[in-house]
């Protein structure tokens, strides 16, 4: 509770570079996202390589057995977590466009993207 | 833990929220509430009902500023603030109603 | 008599689609599961090396993997066919080994 109303605010930055539903990491940085959200940090999400299947839109995995967790990426503006980017080449890529993804984004370059992480008090990949 | 609703055993946590939300029924709801020492009023319905359709959307329990800040934006600000939630769920709006609600415990609640 | 390769990692991500291309016989049949349901997109930077590879190889993808991931099985690459767990089993039965690139 101290860290939380301590004010000090970083820029954070959670890095998301894997597929949803074959492994987990998806859904666990999901929850730590919307953890951190209770402290009141500058929160950006990143969505890169195969992460940036984690927001395509239509997901419906029920007959596989597992949650459809795409839906949570929709509250995050209510958790006041709006800073959300893709990055261009990877979406080129897989052959995907900003009408697939089923948030608002802001789409970045690589070369902008890396700057973006430069500029991050801390980064956390998954 | 389980709750027994129209005589069929429905299985809670050890905290008593729901295991399968698909099991929830509104006699049920009434159930968990009178274990949490609520009266369901038309105001606590108002929020348990939200917090469904919350869940629906979002498929996650709301935290409690977030929840707060929905229902102010749907209901207007005489019922999104605290005192208001509190009144109707003295333990917290995020842990008994969404309980209540049959949602499982919101991610990040403190 | 063949084989059935399955791959269930995404090619973006991992090289078992590339290796198990580079291993299986003419005539194989391979089937993509999971993440590895990607490659089988049209449009996607390795559509071309699936468009080849339905050349020499029996293309498979699992329906309810592209649908999880919120694609749609009509948009797949040509060459590829679409089938269900049972259409699985089904290879499963048609084919003398399964070879599972992990």
């Amino acid at each position: 509770m101290d860290e939380m109303d301590s004010g000090i605010v970083k820029k954070f930055m959670f890095v998301n570079r894997k597929a949803p539903h074959g492994t987990v990491y998806a859904l666990e940085v999901l929850e730590m996202v919307l953890i951190s959200a209770a402290f009141d940090q500058d929160v950006h999400l990143a969505f890169i390589d195969d992460g940036i299947y984690q927001i395509k839109k239509g997901q419906a995995p029920a007959e596989i057995g597992v949650k459809n967790f795409s839906p949570t990426y929709r509250a995050l503006e209510g958790y006041d977590i709006e800073k959300l980017y893709v990055e261009a080449e990877g979406m080129a890529e897989r052959g995907l466009t900003e009408d697939d993804l089923l948030v608002p984004v802001e789409v970045l370059s690589r070369a902008e993207m890396g700057k973006l992480m430069a500029e991050m008090d801390v980064v956390l990949t998954a | 833990m389980a709750y027994t609703s129209n005589g069929t055993a429905i299985e809670a946590d050890e905290e008593g929220y729901l295991i399968n939300i698909n099991e929830w029924t509104e006699d049920l709801a009434g159930q968990i509430a009178k274990d949490e020492g609520i009266t369901m009023s038309p105001e606590h319905w108002e929020v348990v009902n939200f917090l469904r359709e919350y869940y629906a959307e979002y498929q996650i329990a709301p935290a409690v500023r977030v929840l707060t800040k929905a229902i102010a934006k749907k209901m207007g600000p005489e019922k999104g603030n605290n005192k208001y939630l509190y009144e109707l769920f003295p333990y917290g709006p995020g842990k008994q109603a969404c309980k209540i609600a049959g949602l499982p415990k919101p991610t990040g609640c403190v | 008599m063949s084989v059935l390769h399955t791959v269930n990692k995404s090619p973006f991500d991992r090289n078992n689609l590339d290796s198990c291309l580079n291993h299986a016989q003419p005539g194989d049949a391979i089937l993509l599961i999971e993440d590895a349901v990607f490659a089988a997109m049209a449009g996607t930077a390795v559509a071309g090396k699936m468009a080849d590879a339905a050349k020499t190889f029996r293309l498979h993808v699992l329906g309810p993997d592209l649908k999880a991931r919120g694609f749609d099985p009509a948009g797949v690459v040509t060459g590829v066919t679409v089938v269900d767990y049972g259409g699985f089993v089904e290879l499963a039965a048609q084919n003398k080994a399964i070879n599972a690139w992990l």
